[in-house]
């Protein structure tokens, strides 16, 4: 718009790109940690792969306080009702990456005891390959998610969040949703 | 060392121990199931073999077999540093066997398992709960029986894409075997 | 008079335990334990650890996998020190089927192993410190691991899950240049290990959560089966790599660290000495690696030369019947141990004669560790649970398999 050459200091943008640009940089993780993954994922968390270089430094071990859940290793059935509620407790926007073979299909583990991939669970965003997989690709799953959340609708969270309040009071005869869509 | 200490078992309690071998270096003696908690105070307490440490309590599921079942105490001396193998026999119509939880601190866990894992119960044992698997969990998974896929999720599973495929295959499977019979 | 009104005071305080729920998913239960604590104030009552969350059949699966095959499992049972246990369930098949490995397979094997313990500990010192809120010492134990795990990469071709045994060998030889790249790691390794050391050891903080905490008596440690690192800490001198020499362990010389309280210090002080001993332990048999073959003479076993399988049928047979039909082990059982990083790794194999193993039993050292954990943490105030919840070193793997 011509704009930035006259007032510098500034830059214009649209509020949704702005948004989603502020919450792919500061994803506060919540590292669902069972197996051996853990080990890689501490391996990318420390000082030679350093994941804080892809502003995901800090994990919560609060699921309130986190975005992006990291489900790392096999979760069988005895721990799935725990992780869906530890997906519950996060706030919206919420974002899923299934760390390692195991969480996003069951890995060689195709037994009574696991659950075949976290998907059955929850909804997943991101799935990584490998067993465990290298840092490198964690890193590569993490890019990927950026990308993924870039290219959002910003409010699209709101929206289906209204929508299920509408649905849950029987309001559905109407279009109660109609005025507050932006 | 051990080999001694073996043979003096079977001779001290002839009527109980059925049998001895020494096979691969391993000292092991079959014995009477209703015997198991005299014969391993016995190797606890005697002042020459003193079999203080149970390094392993483990059953196997001889399937089409009579008795079915065995449980194995694998013993250790601490002072002679030689270890012996007891094996108590525990039929299928009768799955139960003395506890020895009170002679050795680990039994009370590793007899857990195996109540969890092959259904043998250890009369007298304090708190004889499943250990690896959930309470609501029928069956006992490591009997040869037990189907290995047969999973009991505990939670409602989603739908997911792969389901789809495999349904997918499943119907084109099944589609040539009706066309071949009609 | 006046110790009497209080006493009647504290009688009189309205007060009930409580019960706190700690894990499954928590930043210090390493993994997924769940503990459901009865609370008086700030101390523990009552203990009731509940495992179970990572089990992932490993039995079931074994018994429907080949000899060989059962391998990849055993990697991701301590998956910190995966060759350790390769190595294990290598040794009891070995036993069963009256095969000996090669002088250089059993020092290859002793190399690698002690490279795993390095990491093993490493890892539970670095994340006990973390979880005690010292996160500069787990930089530095990672950045250790880190070059243990490139050695490892540079053998055996993965970082962590190798499955580098073979029932009777190896999957290949060591590289050519492995004595030079050690010694260029080892200088790092021993710089790492002491500065990990002036930064906990005596660090006041560090010393005050884990002196005195988390005690276990010689008897308890008898009768819970303890062994390892945590058995050495009560001043009993049981190490299956002296008392039963196996591999290469016989002809070398080295020190088994004791402590003499029993508490989490100790198991501390234990980690750091075995690591340097560790060292000692790879020098020498660096120094004095064999010459000859890795893999050990027997068809039965050990798969035939890529050339022979190319170029004649009986090779080609061979090589078809032991992928096919796996390794035809003969009937019987063994309890075969090892000194994995926590302490005695035993398989309890049972053998039908077939090509798939009919039980394979684990006798983790984690699963024997943990019942004791009343013992040590009852009476005790409630952050002294994650000191003594590390050095323990429960890996979630081992404990449910």
């Amino acid at each position: 718009m011509g704009l930035e050459q006259k007032l510098p200091g500034f830059i214009t943008s649209k509020l949704g790109p702005a948004v989603n640009w502020a919450r792919k940089f500061s994803l506060f993780q919540y590292p669902f940690v069972t197996a051996c993954c853990g080990m890689e994922y501490m391996a990318t968390a420390a000082s030679r792969y350093d994941i804080a270089r892809f502003g995901a430094e800090i994990p919560r071990f609060s699921p309130r306080q986190a975005d992006l859940l990291f489900v790392v290793g096999t979760v069988n059935h005895k721990l799935a009702p725990f992780l869906q509620t530890v997906y519950a407790q996060m706030t919206e926007p919420k974002w899923v990456i299934s760390f390692g073979v195991c969480a996003s299909t069951g890995g060689f583990y195709d037994n009574y005891a696991t659950v075949q991939g976290i998907d059955k669970l929850i909804p997943v965003d991101v799935y990584i390959p490998g067993c465990p997989p290298r840092p490198e690709q964690v890193i590569d799953a993490l890019v990927e998610l950026q990308n993924k959340i870039q290219s959002e609708s910003w409010d699209k969270y709101a929206y289906e969040r209204r929508r299920t309040r509408a649905l849950h009071e029987g309001l559905s005869g109407q279009d109660p949703l109609k005025p507050s869509v932006p | 060392m051990s080999k001694s200490d073996i043979k003096k078992l079977g001779r001290k309690f002839r009527k109980v121990v059925l049998d001895t071998s020494e096979r691969l270096g391993m000292d092991t003696a079959l014995i009477d199931k209703d015997a198991v908690r005299e014969i391993l105070e016995y190797l606890r307490d005697e002042e020459k073999m003193q079999y203080n440490m149970l390094r392993h309590l483990t059953c196997v599921d001889y399937l089409h077999r009579d008795p079915r079942f065995e449980v194995v105490y694998v013993l250790y001396s601490m002072s002679n540093k030689t270890q012996v193998v007891i094996k108590a026999a525990v039929p299928e119509d009768d799955p139960t066997i003395d506890s020895v939880h009170d002679l050795f601190g680990c039994a009370n866990w590793a007899e857990r398992e195996v109540w969890d894992m092959y259904g043998v119960d250890f009369k007298g044992h304090p708190d004889l709960r499943r250990i690896l698997m959930y309470e609501e969990f029928d069956g006992h998974p490591l009997r040869k029986d037990y189907d290995k896929q047969a999973s009991q999720p505990r939670v409602e599973l989603r739908k997911t894409e792969r389901d789809a495929i495999e349904e997918f295959k499943t119907f084109h499977k099944q589609q040539p075997e009706q066309g071949s019979r009609s | 008079m006046t110790a009497e009104i209080e006493h009647d005071d504290i009688n009189d305080l309205h007060t009930e335990p409580m019960l706190l729920n700690m894990g499954p998913s928590h930043p210090a239960m390493h993994g997924t334990v769940r503990m459901v604590l009865t609370l008086d104030g700030e101390t523990v009552i009552k203990v009731d650890p509940e495992i179970g969350y990572l089990h992932r059949g490993f039995e079931k699966e074994c018994e429907h996998a080949t000899w060989t095959q059962v391998f990849p499992y055993t990697d991701r049972l301590n998956y910190v020190s995966p060759l350790l246990n390769n190595f294990g369930f290598a040794l009891a098949a070995e036993k069963l089927l009256e095969i000996e490995a090669t002088p250089r397979c059993n020092t290859i094997r002793t190399i690698m192993g002690e490279v795993s313990r390095l990491s093993d500990h490493l890892t539970c010192v670095g994340a006990g410190s973390l979880e005690l809120g010292g996160f500069s010492a787990f930089l530095y134990a990672i950045e250790g691991r880190e070059l243990i795990w490139d050695l490892t990469e540079e053998v055996t071709g993965a970082r962590m899950t190798v499955t580098y045994a073979r029932i009777g060998g190896l999957k290949d030889d060591i590289t050519p240049d492995f004595a030079d790249s050690w010694r260029v790691k080892r200088e790092r390794l021993l710089e790492i290990i002491d500065d990990v050391d002036k930064l906990l050891t005596k660090n006041r903080i560090f010393l005050d959560r884990m002196q005195g905490t988390g005690i276990i008596s010689q008897e308890d440690a008898i009768s819970y089966g303890y062994s390892g690192p945590c058995m050495r800490s009560t001043g009993i001198d049981y190490d299956l790599r002296k008392d039963h020499p196996y591999f290469a362990y016989g002809d070398i010389d080295f020190d088994v660290p004791v402590g003499t309280t029993g508490d989490n210090f100790d198991r501390y002080l234990i980690r750091m000495e075995e690591m340097r001993q560790s060292i000692r332990i790879i020098d020498q048999c660096v120094a004095k690696m064999p010459d000859g073959p890795v893999n050990c003479d027997d068809p039965r076993v050990v798969l035939p030369e890529k050339e022979r399988v190319y170029n004649s049928i009986e090779g080609m047979i061979n090589h078809f019947k032991i992928i096919f039909e796996g390794i035809q082990v003969p009937a019987g059982e063994i309890y075969s141990y090892t000194e994995a990083g926590n302490g005695e790794l035993g398989y309890y194999v049972v053998s039908n004669g077939t090509g798939n193993p009919w039980k394979v039993s684990v006798r983790s050292p984690s699963f024997y560790h943990m019942p004791a954990i009343h013992k040590m943490i009852e009476g005790a105030m409630i952050a002294d649970i994650i000191p003594t919840f590390d050095t323990i070193n429960m890996i979630g793997g081992e404990i449910d398999r």
